[in-house]
């Protein structure tokens, strides 16, 4: 189970984060949604330790943040950002090996190796496995670092807008991959996503974000009305079901 | 194919080393190898520490064109000769007996370093140029500062600031052999230890904390043991602004990998080769002991316009 109890942060003087309190149950996909600078990435740093905690507290599990060591946590949690700048002269199999660090330090054996030609298989990048990383598309490199986040092996996957870049076909098989990954290996997956549509057929729980506090958040049957969104994004959003599936009409 | 590589720098290096005792030696061969093996030793500690500390502050710093000297480190060790002339005058200074000069000078070169560097990344700055254009001005201030001091000093005793001002790779200080080898040697053993951890502090700082790495501690013993290693050879022979450069270019180059084990090697023998290697022709060869350091400069120079102009670009 993920905490955040009453978390709030400043960049400078600019309030991000107004005391946010949140728990998200161990198990399932929640997607966290909301308009750009609602201060999703920064929940994010918060989350995973890249940014100091200001006020308030964030827990995996037994796990605080502020104070548990960075190895236990990098065991527990992988993250994958909005932006990552690369080293360049580093080969997709090399990369995807990185997220093997934390469990062998520097000393990779014959399980690790097993994971990372998992990874390769899963993401779609055997093919791909000894080109360098600056050598890829925006897409491919994308999968590559969902790739690294996976082959980390951790319980709590956070993947900050991870379709940024993908097409519709890889769009749908990271989402179906993540289903997987909560269903059959119990991962607990947060994601950030724009599309909402991608969270209503995925997201077991959706939680909106605005302006640094929670906005609304529910299971995602429940979360799905035309009110909760057309005022969490300020436009008139209509939603439909098709085929059994709620649809939400919002790009014409 | 990397052993293959460092395989063959080794002998080079080897060579370099051989051609460096043996070539145009005369006469009793006894005083030969002493004396000339004591200079090696110095040319071989100075290429290890300039070598090392430059792949380190660029692994540290995730670049690959910045370097300890560029941030402004040459300019103050220049002033804090200038500055203990000022204070003590020529005689005194000149009176400060070797070992106690060096201690004072590579612990406050440490000092400031971290103190320059350290400030430098923890207040996040991470942006190349922004780090440029800090080092830059560090380096004018400290250089002002110099240039103040130098109006201040009597004339007779500027020349001994100036002696001071220029690397000279054949006149290295062999009173500080022992000091300086054992404290180089404990860097390299350290670095060495921490090769995997540096490859993670390659990707830059939100990947090497996402992948459990303490980055502060991580950052702050790097940068120790970058201190560490230009003191000492600064205190050796001298300031030298684009040496480390030249070889971590060359290094990235020839290497062509992200295994700190292969790259701390390799760049610790390019190093040597071009500095022994170099050494041998212009003193041996050319006859012209003291222009390595020109030579040396310059390329590197050539190398930093090439590195900044093609980001630009990029
Ligand atoms: N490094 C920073 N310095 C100052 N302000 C920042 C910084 N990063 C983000 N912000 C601001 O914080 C707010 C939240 O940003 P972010 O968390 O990236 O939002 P989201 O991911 O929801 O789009 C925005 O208003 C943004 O401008
Ligand atoms: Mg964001």
């Amino acid at each position: 189970m993920i905490t955040i109890e009453n978390v709030s942060f400043r960049h400078g003087k600019a309030p991000v984060l107004k005391d946010i309190s949140l728990t998200i149950e161990k198990g399932g996909i929640t997607a966290l949604i909301g308009p750009n600078g609602a201060g999703k990435s920064t929940l994010f740093a918060l989350m995973a330790r890249l940014l100091p905690l200001q006020t308030g507290r964030i827990t995996f599990d037994e796990l605080d943040v502020r104070q548990s060591p960075s190895r236990e946590l990098a065991l527990k949690l992988a993250i994958l950002r909005q932006i990552t700048s690369i080293a360049s002269r580093i080969t997709v199999r090399e990369m995807i090996g990185f997220g093997r660090f934390p469990h062998h330090r520097g000393r990779p054996g014959n399980h690790d190796r097993e994971k990372v030609g998992e990874a390769l298989e899963m993401f779609d990048l055997g093919d791909l496995s000894g080109r360098f990383i600056d050598e890829l598309s925006g897409g491919q490199r994308q999968r590559v670092l969902v790739a690294m986040a996976y082959a980390q092996d951790t319980d709590y996957l956070l993947l900050d807008e991870p379709l940024n870049n993908l097409d519709m076909h890889y769009a749908r098989d990271l989402m179906k991959q993540l289903r997987s990954l909560a269903d059959t290996h119990g991962k607990t997956i947060v994601v950030v996503l724009h599309e909402i549509n991608y969270a209503a057929a995925y997201a077991d729980r959706i939680i909106a974000l605005k302006d640094g506090t929670v906005a609304a958040q529910g299971k995602t049957a429940d979360f799905m009305t035309e009110k909760t969104l057309s005022a969490i994004y300020n436009m008139e959003v209509r939603i439909r079901e098709l085929d059994g599936k709620l649809i939400a009409l919002h790009h014409a | 194919m990397h052993a293959r590589k460092l395989l063959v720098l080794g002998v080079l290096a080897g060579l370099a080393i051989l051609a460096y005792m043996t070539i145009g030696a005369r006469g009793n061969w006894g005083f030969i190898l002493s004396f000339r093996g004591t200079k090696l030793a110095a040319l071989l500690l100075v290429a290890t520490a300039l070598a090392l500390s430059t792949l380190l502050f660029q692994t540290l710093t995730s670049n690959r064109i910045l370097t300890p000297s560029i941030m402004g480190f040459d300019a103050l060790y220049v002033l804090l000769q200038t500055g203990l002339v000022f204070l003590l005058g020529g005689l005194g200074y000149a009176a400060i007996p070797a070992d106690a000069k060096f201690a004072f000078e590579v612990a406050l070169l440490t000092g400031a370093a971290l103190a320059l560097f350290g400030s430098l990344l923890g207040s996040g700055l991470n942006d190349l140029f922004r780090m440029l254009l800090v080092g830059v001005i560090f380096g004018v201030f400290f250089r002002s500062l110099t240039a103040l001091l130098q109006r201040l000093i009597d004339p007779n005793e500027f020349a001994v600031v100036q002696g001071a001002m220029f690397a000279s790779f054949n006149k290295a200080n062999t009173q500080l052999l022992l000091v300086s080898g054992a404290l180089i040697l404990l860097c390299s053993l350290l670095a060495w230890r921490k090769r995997h951890v540096l490859d993670v502090m390659a990707l830059g700082r939100e990947q090497a904390i996402s992948l459990g790495l303490d980055h502060r501690r991580e950052l702050f013993t790097g940068l120790v043991l970058v201190s560490v290693l230009v003191a000492t050879s600064t205190a050796l022979v001298g300031p030298v602004a684009f040496f480390g450069l030249l070889i971590s270019a060359l290094t990235y180059e020839i290497i062509r990998s992200q295994h700190h084990g292969d790259l701390l090697i390799g760049s610790v023998l390019i190093s040597v080769i071009v500095l022994v290697g170099g050494q041998t022709l212009f003193e041996r060869v050319l006859g012209m002991g003291g222009s390595l350091s020109l030579v040396v400069e310059f390329l590197g120079g050539l190398v930093f316009l090439m590195l900044i102009l093609r980001k630009v670009r990029a």
